[in-house]
């Protein structure tokens, strides 16, 4: 549909203001401030700090892919076996994996530390059963697990789309060319969900990336990721604004490459635009 | 039908209860004067976290009082850290009328003429102030704060979890405390830690110092089990953690969830600070918060503060009340030869502020 009706501008015009207006202002005034030193004058100083924050951005991308393979192989099985049941079934699944959404994810998150502190649930029980207590918290595991929680319902819900979109007649004619089961999820329901796992990756991983708050609260405060780095240099004062934004664009070109490499897997209409 | 209205009538139930969870005004003995003539006005206060008497546990709720004597309307936010509260107001976009920085911040905030002018003789309860507390460095002719509460820093361990340790900054740094210790998450606070240890001053601007301090810290960063502001409370509450630094006020506070928990003063000293009411130059209502400074200098509502919060208070009506629950506490009011060697920190030079504020990162991303 390329002619484009006076109507459908109109209707349009509003989220195309806010657009402007809350995303492609900011984006300008970060890259204003990515390139210009605290005098606003131009410069690339900002560029030759960015060696002090490699562990910093290593750490991200590190805890961001593994939090993001962790969540792809929980949710794929679950997506697939969630199209094999009812209707009714699967909305109450559904609704199950938007509940937690429904609460603040800082609120979510914090309430992990009742969970994994030395003192916590985990550790009172194994305590109770004369183990003895298991270092959960300020790990990075607990760092990563904070992310899958938090961000496993964005992986489910694409994949599952994806798949329940999918005609069951292929499923049969695949079957009647002789395909067994596996055969047929690897031949038939694998490709045809690509979309909706390209998609499910690319929401997982961005987030993760550039999360801060669950390593402070999880991850003991210790180590910073790029997203604390960033918080921290805004929280200190304007005289960081330059880095700090600096330190931004580096993220957003960082997941912007990820999305067009994942882009490049799938080569269907229904490719993710970031 | 009623199958449709059910949940509304339990949400409705829900948010009543939610609601209506009765607080009672307390009686109060009132010797300013308070005018309702700013009816419907606001009022914006910016405070530390937990640094009001908020009317949790039966204590007096002081905005609300406020709100009922006055009809000005209180919108309450806090802030984390003195440079949290010092960028908001320095960024622009936001409007406070109240702010109660510590001594450090005030000079910087004063130096740049951030500031508003206190008449302090139109406040009928600001002679309650003790005179040691006025005309400090940061205020030297006391027109700009009125000092709300006195504190100093010492630490804090659960003596239930670990023999009582030396009385030295070292046990932050000590192997045995392996996964234990905490320190503090901000830089000015986590630095001082070091310097004292190392017998620097705080305000030192010998940048060499600060490099030896940040490395010593560094250091420790294996030892320490996280940097933590408030969230200290829960850890050393429930056993989580078993030592770290925090202000005295705090740990009586603490104390009185677990028993366990002692406190002293590092032999090599520590810090003192004193947090004042200020009015920022960004104020809209200021009428309205010379009103507010006076209420929080009322004998009750300082008492109730001064109840709350656990902070040695400044006001003479508190220290000398024997009903006061901290009356003569030794922790708060040190005897002249316990008191630990102290130092205030003093707004210190942009260079060697910035230069700390990087070797923090640095530490951070180390």
């Amino acid at each position: 549909m390329n002619k484009k009706s006076f109507g459908s501008r109109v209707v349009a015009a509003p989220y195309i203001v806010w657009a402007a207006i809350f995303i492609i202002v900011p984006l300008l005034i970060m890259a204003y401030f990515a390139f210009t030193d605290a005098n606003g004058v131009f410069s690339l100083e900002n560029f030759t700090q960015i060696g002090r924050f490699k562990k910093a951005f290593g750490l991200s991308i590190f805890y961001a892919i593994i939090a993001t393979i962790i969540t792809l192989l929980l949710s794929y099985p679950m997506a697939y076996y969630m199209t094999k049941l009812k209707i009714s079934s699967q909305r109450m699944i559904m609704m199950l994996i938007m509940l937690p959404m429904w609460m603040n994810f800082l609120i979510r998150t914090y309430s992990w530390i009742t969970i994994l502190a030395n003192t916590g649930l985990i550790n009172k029980f194994l305590d109770f059963l004369g183990i003895g207590r298991l270092q959960l918290i300020n790990t990075p595991g607990a760092v990563i697990l904070g992310m899958v929680y938090d961000f496993i319902p964005y992986m489910i819900l694409p994949i599952y789309t994806a798949m329940s979109k999918i005609d069951n007649s292929l499923l049969e004619a695949a079957s009647d060319l002789g395909s067994n089961s596996l055969s047929r999820i690897r031949r038939v329901i694998m490709p045809l969900s690509l979309p909706g796992v390209i998609s499910g990756i690319t929401m997982v991983f961005v987030p993760s990336v550039s999360t801060f708050y669950i390593s402070q609260k999880l991850g003991g405060n210790k180590d910073m990721l790029i997203g604390d780095a960033i918080e921290y240099l805004f929280n200190t004062g304007p005289h960081y604004y330059n880095i700090a934004s600096t330190l931004s664009l580096i993220l957003m070109i960082l997941i912007l490459i990820c999305t067009l490499i994942m882009n490049r897997f799938s080569d269907d209409e229904e490719a993710v635009v970031v | 039908m009623l199958k449709k209205l059910l949940p509304l009538i339990l949400c409705l139930i829900l948010c009543m209860s939610l609601c209506c969870c009765g607080y009672e005004y307390f009686e109060l003995n009132l010797e300013g004067v308070y005018t309702r003539e700013f009816e419907g006005t606001e009022l914006n206060v910016y405070n530390w976290g937990e640094y009001i008497s908020d009317g949790s546990e039966g204590c007096m709720d002081v905005n609300r009082e406020f709100e009922r004597l006055t009809g000005i309307k209180v919108n309450y936010t806090t802030f984390e850290s003195n440079e949290t509260m010092y960028s908001q107001l320095k960024n622009g976009g936001v409007s406070y009328d109240i702010i109660i920085p510590s001594d450090y911040m005030i000079a910087r905030l004063k130096s740049e003429n951030m500031l508003a002018k206190i008449d302090t003789a139109s406040l009928s309860n600001y002679h309650y102030i003790d005179d040691s507390y006025k005309g400090l460095f940061f205020d030297e002719t006391q027109e700009y704060t009125v000092p709300y509460n006195v504190g100093m820093v010492g630490i804090i361990y659960n003596s239930a979890l670990i023999k009582e340790p030396e009385h030295s900054w070292k046990a932050l740094w000590d192997k045995k405390y392996e996964n234990m210790s905490l320190n503090f998450n901000n830089p000015r606070d986590g630095f001082m830690t070091a310097q004292k240890l190392l017998g620097y001053s705080v305000n030192s601007t010998n940048l060499d110092e600060w490099n030896e301090a940040c490395e010593l810290l560094k250091d420790g960063k294996d030892v320490l089990q996280s940097y933590v502001m408030d969230e200290i409370y829960g850890k050393l509450e429930t056993g989580e953690a078993a030592i770290g630094p925090y202000y005295a006020g705090d740990y009586l506070v603490m104390y009185d969830v677990n028993e366990d928990l002692r406190f002293f003063y590092p032999e090599e000293g520590t810090n003192i600070f004193i947090d004042s009411v200020c009015i920022p130059k960004c104020v809209k209502n200021y009428e309205a918060a010379m009103l507010y400074i006076n209420f929080l200098l009322e004998p009750d509502i300082a008492l109730a503060n001064a109840e709350y919060i656990g902070y040695a208070s400044p006001h003479n009506a508190v220290i000398n009340n024997p009903d006061y629950c901290y009356y003569q506490n030794e922790i708060l009011y040190p005897n002249q030869e316990d008191m630990p060697y102290v130092e205030y920190y003093h707004d210190i030079p942009e260079n060697v502020r910035m230069h700390y504020e990087d070797l923090w990162l640095d530490l951070k991303l180390y």
